[in-house]
Order: C-alpha cells, then structure tokens, then sequence
C-alpha cells in the first residue's frame, strides 16, 4: 500500500462539488432559518430561535408532520408487503422471467410528475376509470378522508418496484440447501418462508425499510401534482408546507426553519435505521 | 396443477397491476376530446393523433424536450467524469480518511432536497443561472454524485490491483492508467451508472420546479404537471405528453434491466 502514490487530487473535484452545493446550503438554511426575511421586502433580520418557537404555535405545522408521518408509515408498510409478495412470487425460475422483472420495473421508471397526472385522471369523479369500474361516484381527491388515501396508493404502486427488486436481490443470496434442508425436515411453505426466508433476509428488508422511510418522509412531486396538499390541508406534508411557504409566501426564514425540521427528522431516521442495521450485523 | 395456475394467475394480477395506469393513459391520449367525457370510458371509437400534433404546436414541447435531454445528458457525462475519478482514488490510490469519506459521500445521498433548495435558490439567483440549462446541471450532477460514486467504486474494486500496477511500471501515470485501463475494462459499471443518473435527472421534479421560470428551461416533469388549458384541463393533451415523455424510459427498462437492476442493488444491499 505504500507504493502507492497520493489521490487526493482525483477525489477533490466530487468533494469540493458536494460540499458546494450540498454542504454548504444545509449550513445556509439553517443560518436563514434565523432570520425574517421576506423576499419581496427585502427584509432580512436576525431573530434567533423565534422561528423554532413558532413551530410549536403553528397548527398548520403539526398537521403537516401528522400527514407526514401517517402518509410515510402507511405507504412504506404496504410497499413492504406488496414488494415481499411479488418478490417471493418471482423468486423461482419460469418462462418470460426477464420480461416479467421488466414489466414490473415500468412504474418505478416513469416520472413522478407522470405518474400523479395519470392517477389525478384514474381518481377523476365523473370520467375516472376507477369510480367507473366500482361502480361508485366517490370523489377521490376531494374528499380529505380519501385524498391522502388516494395519494398513499399512488405512492404504493409507484414504489413497490423498487422494494420488490431489492427483496429479490436479496432472495437470491439465500443458500439453495437451507431450503432442501427444510424441506428433507418436512417443513411447510409458512413454516420455511417464516424460519429461513425472513431471519435472513432481515438486514435487506431493514435497508429498503431505509430507503424508503426517507424517501416517503420527504415526499413532494408526488402528492403535491395530485392534490397540491388538498383539500383543506388534508394531504399537506411537510416537504409542501415548506415549499409553499418559500416560493409562495416567500417567507425565506420560516421556511428555511421548516426545511431543517425535515432535515433533522430525516438524520433522526438514517440514524435509527443504521443502529438497527449495525447490531443485526453484530 | 392448481398450484401452477394460481401462480400464473397470481403474476398475471402483478403483471396488470403495474401497466394499467400507463394502458389507461394511452387509451386516453388517443381519444378525441368528446370521447374523453363519455360513459363507459373503454376504448375509443374514432382514435386519433391530434392530441399528439397539438402537444407540439400549441405548446413548445419540443424545446422542453430538448431542455430534458441535455440537462440529462450533460448531468450523465459530468456526473460519471467526476465520480470515477473520485471512486478510482478511493479504490487504486492512497487516500487518507477513505472510510469517513465513503460515509460522508453516503449521507448526502440521504438530503432531503427541500433542506438545500432555499439556499440554492439565493445562490443561483445571485449568480445569474436562474432559467438556465446549468442551474439544473450543476444540481443534478451533485446530487447524483453519491451514486455514481458508490456504484463505480463497486466496480473498480473488481478489477485486481495488478492490472493497475503493472500500468503504472510500464511507464503510465496514474491518470494513464485510469483513463487508458480502468475505464476501458469497466464499461457495464459505467453504462448502469450512466442509466441510472439519467432516468433520476430526466424524473427530477422539485429543483427543476424552483430554478426554471419560462419553457427556455422548463423540463419534462415540470411542463407536464403545469399544464394548463384555458378552460378547463386538458386531458388528451397531457395523456399525450405523459405517453411521449414515458416511452424511451420504457424501452431503456426492456432494453437494460439487467444493469438498471444491477445498479439499483448494488446502490443498496451491499452497504
């Protein structure tokens, strides 16, 4: 290793680029999350934690980060099962295998902003495909019961891709004779797929856990193209309430103190996933 | 054999469950706009194209397409430049606190784009970049970094230090032996990169909504979800534009999945 002469100069363009434009920004809005700035006025004034302290007044806030979290963990928990079943389903040789894992690629490969519109005209009340086939009249996006649920299923068949295609990777790593072992010992589908299939496959399913927490966390083109966070608020995550409050109110200091929210509750995440993911490996 | 049919049966239902939306659009994008109203809403009687001419001459969906493509692709060439230099100093060179590095690198994959585009805005703004090509770029290639890194070191790390050390006695610098070696024999790690980065430039929405003002810079996703009729909203159209602008992903998915799927599992498990 001592030959080996210094590559310092090779790394330092991508280190310099990522502390440039990330870095430094995460600096940034944490420094503008103290201040009151309007962008229109030109204000910008110092005024410490007085943002942070507004966020414990601000209902609009909580409401936020309750649809957040409700939107997060319902997605990420049915992308979970959905994305086991299909990658157990494909997890055995047969024929149009390949093709089959392609179809199932398409939705994770389509633009969000695509996907929203298509599924903003499946949930149409009058003209929608689906009100159609149920037979119903029921008006998905207006409603605040069924909007969030609405937008929670497009999230769903948007992301189930993904998991499934880490699940399966995964599968594929589990030896072939634990499960001729199982089976010489007389084991049932249930009782191997419970036993051998999930113990081993658990530090995967803790990494797409990850993943997809943080992505669900800071949702935003999705649900804010198929709703905007209507109606009354009622899908409004944080990552829109943030955004609206910067470009709409161009309340730059407010909504900077709101991005770093976002920010630390998704450190807060990666460091709980990690911890879980360390002692697993332990 | 019951077990068999309820397999195919069970993957049929998996199969329908990811294509019918995009189906459904199709169908959409064919049908003239007072089929668009009627009931039952199955297929078109009279199909028809026009949605698909008047995308592109009601609307500047060409020059949206062109911003699309060569922020995507400017974002690929500089992302997969930058990446493979760094992830070949972390692989073949010395590099002090490679551990930490690789694990900075790693987390700022996990920003949350809303943190950093408040101050970004400030920033291009004061530069001058807003409405342009390069506010996204430069953007995009950054925040593609991560993966490109950690995808490429994956790579090089296959490749056996020996083939770079006897580079470097038979006379070549290391960038030599980077440029005329490693890359030469990493061409699948460096092409499920360069598709990878492209889909996520190509898909990028929130930064591209912020940056860009007028169609001089507007990309895909943006356009699509501004659409906007003048009286009311113009279903045909967007299912048109949804379709033109999902196609080549679609056939990049058939043609690669195999490196799309390598890439995507590499980016994941093996951390």
């Amino acid at each position: 290793m001592n030959s080996r002469e210094k590559g310092d100069k090779f790394i330092i363009p991508a280190l310099i680029m990522l502390s440039c434009v990330t870095i430094y920004p995460v600096l940034y809005v944490f420094y503008l999350s103290l201040q009151r700035r309007l962008l229109i006025f030109d204000i910008s004034r110092f005024v410490g934690f007085e943002n942070y302290l507004f966020l414990f007044r601000d209902d609009r806030f909580w409401n936020a980060l309750k649809n957040t979290a409700y939107f997060t963990v319902a997605s990420v928990s049915l992308e979970l099962f959905l994305g086991l079943s299909i990658a157990v389903l494909l997890n055995r040789p047969f024929r149009l295998r390949g093709l089959t894992r392609a179809v199932i690629l398409v939705p994770w490969a389509i633009p969000t902003v695509v996907s929203a519109r298509m599924w903003e005209w499946v949930y149409n009340t009058d003209f929608g495909i689906l009100n159609f086939i149920i037979g119903s009249k029921i008006n998905w996006l207006g409603s605040p019961f069924w909007a969030i649920h609405a937008a929670i299923f497009m999230d769903v068949w948007k992301t189930t891709p993904f998991v499934a295609i880490l699940l399966m990777a995964g599968l594929q790593v589990i030896p072939h004779e634990l499960y001729q072992a199982a089976k010489v010992d007389g084991a049932g589908s249930w009782t191997t797929f419970k036993r051998i299939t999930l113990p081993l496959l658990k530090p995967v399913i803790l990494v797409v856990l990850l993943f997809r927490t943080l992505d669900a966390f800071r949702v935003f083109d999705a649900v804010y193209v198929l709703t905007g966070g209507g109606p009354a608020n009622t899908t409004e995550t944080l990552s829109i309430y943030a955004y609206k409050v910067l470009f709409q109110t161009l309340q730059f200091g407010y909504g900077s103190t709101l991005s770093v929210v976002v920010f630390l509750c998704i450190g807060s995440i990666s460091i709980f996933y990690i911890k879980l993911l360390s002692r697993g490996i332990k | 054999m019951t077990k068999r049919i309820s397999f195919y049966l069970l993957l049929i239902i998996a199969i329908l469950y990811c294509l019918c939306p995009l189906l459904w659009q199709f169908i959409t994008s064919l049908k003239p706009d007072y089929e668009l109203t009627r009931i039952p809403p199955i297929l078109p009687e009279k199909p028809t194209v026009a949605h698909y001419i008047s995308i592109f001459k009601g609307y500047p969906f060409s020059r949206i397409i062109l911003n699309s493509t060569i922020v995507a692709a400017s974002t690929t060439i500089f992302s997969l430049i930058v990446g493979s230099l760094c992830a070949f100093g972390l692989t073949k060179l010395k590099v002090r606190y490679k551990a930490i590095i690789l694990g900075f690198v790693l987390s700022v994959s996990m920003f949350p784009p809303i943190a950093t585009v408040s101050p970004l805005y400030i920033i291009i703004r004061s530069l001058g970049l807003r409405d342009t090509w390069w506010a996204l770029i430069i953007t995009y290639t950054t925040f593609s970094l991560p993966l490109s890194i950690w995808i490429l070191t994956n790579f090089f790390k296959e490749i056996p230090d020996e083939i770079y050390l006897a580079a470097r006695i038979d006379g070549c610098s290391p960038f030599q032996a980077f440029q005329k070696i490693i890359l030469p024999l990493s061409g699948p790690g460096i092409f499920t990169t360069a598709i990878l980065v492209f889909i996520f430039s190509w898909n990028e929405f929130l930064f591209a909504l912020t940056f860009t003002s007028t169609p001089n810079s507007r990309t895909i996703p943006v356009a699509i979800a501004l659409f906007q009729g003048i009286h009311e909203i113009p279903w045909g159209d967007i299912a048109a534009a949804s379709v033109t602008v999902t196609v080549p992903l679609v056939i990049l998915v058939f043609v690669f999945q195999r490196r799309i799927i390598e890439g995507l599992t590499a980016g994941a498990i093996k951390s």
